[in-house]
């Protein structure tokens, strides 16, 4: 008797289960289509009504928000979407991995605006920084950086190039200082701690 | 004592992550590409749309040293007083934008495209959502 009840409670629950996992594939389905129809991205989570709903990205201009839908280049701009296919993707920012993109030469930016042939003078040295809280230590790669960049673009301006001699926070970073010249605007977002937060800390001072 | 430390701490976690939040809940919906850049610092004022710069379009056949070295663009929205004139003359844009490496200034609308009322920002920088939302306001009015 018990166990025929224990048995029917396992099968509804299964049965349960299995008209919860159709739904959720049904609501899921068309998400993807509707936001955009060529995207690479996985599908976002519409089966959880506490999540945030995910922001559609890397919208066409005319949908963007910030160009004017009214005026005919918004047709003749190229898609994002369209611009960035095939370029290695990430999670944020364009969601595009901008340094993975250049270092496998999906795309090759030209060193110099005439001369196609122009090459990047690339320096392979990191720089490791032990940061006042409990982060772990920053490691900043100069060959990431120097494959866009060249040398007078951060020294001496925003970085002297002297070790102890720059007071780097991640206020000032957040306020578009330091990092965040570039980091938070274009290059890769603060949101992505790990990145630069990226090596074990070195052991504390006794 | 110790205990009642660890009480505070929780309580300034907890007052920062709520102030964060609230910072963060009011602004809008961020939609356009990643690290776009509108200029509104004189283009409204003289009777023309907004200009928007796609950075990924850009970064995608040049490296930022082009730009931000060889042509002296600062890393600042609005900070490099970019007109028409110099435009014309060869500087800024005009270095590229001149009919040989890159379409010509005559197509206006290209890059004044942006929607009326948008001021000069970084779209989606951490400034902008920490400092004020300017998606939304007066033209020319940001720094």
């Amino acid at each position: 008797m018990i166990k025929n009840i224990v048995k029917s409670v396992i099968a509804t629950s299964l049965f349960g289960a299995i008209v919860v996992s159709t739904a959720t594939t049904v609501s899921a389905a068309p998400a993807p289509a509707a936001a955009q129809p060529a995207a690479a991205q996985p599908a976002p989570v519409t089966f959880n009504r506490l999540l945030k709903k995910a922001s559609p990205t890397n919208l066409p201009p005319a949908e963007d928000g910030i160009h004017d839908p009214t005026v005919d280049s918004a047709q003749m701009l190229q898609p994002p979407l369209q611009g960035m296919n095939g370029l290695t993707r990430s999670n944020f920012g364009n969601n595009v991995n901008w340094v993975n993109s250049l270092q496998t030469k999906k795309v090759i930016p030209r060193w110099d605006r005439a001369d196609p042939n122009a090459e990047s003078l690339v320096m392979d040295v990191n720089i490791v920084r032990t940061p006042r809280g409990s982060m772990p230590d920053v490691v900043f790669p100069h060959k990431a950086h120097t494959e866009w960049l060249e040398c007078s673009n951060c020294h001496p301006a925003i970085f002297v190039p002297q070790k102890g001699a720059n007071q780097i926070s991640m206020a000032a970073i957040l306020l578009g200082q330091k990092c965040g010249v570039c980091h938070g605007k274009v290059a890769f977002p603060v949101s992505e701690c790990k990145l630069c937060h990226s090596q074990k800390r070195a052991a504390a001072a006794p | 004592m110790k205990r009642h430390l660890r009480l505070a701490a929780v309580f300034v976690l907890y007052a920062v992550v709520g102030v964060w939040g609230l910072l963060f809940s009011s602004i809008p919906e961020a939609r356009a590409e990643y690290g776009d850049i509108v200029m509104n610092n004189y283009a409204e004022k003289s009777g023309m749309r907004p200009v928007v710069f796609p950075h990924w379009f850009h970064r995608m056949r040049f490296a930022c040293k082009v730009c931000h070295a060889d042509l002296g663009f600062k890393f600042k929205a609005g900070g490099n007083e970019v007109n028409m004139a110099k435009i014309i003359d060869g500087e800024f844009c005009g270095a590229c934008h001149n009919g040989e490496i890159a379409w010509p200034v005559e197509n206006c609308n290209m890059c004044h495209s942006g929607k009326p009322g948008t001021v000069t920002q970084v779209h989606g920088a951490n400034g902008q959502k920490i400092i004020a939302a300017p998606v939304q306001g007066t033209a020319g009015t940001a720094k």
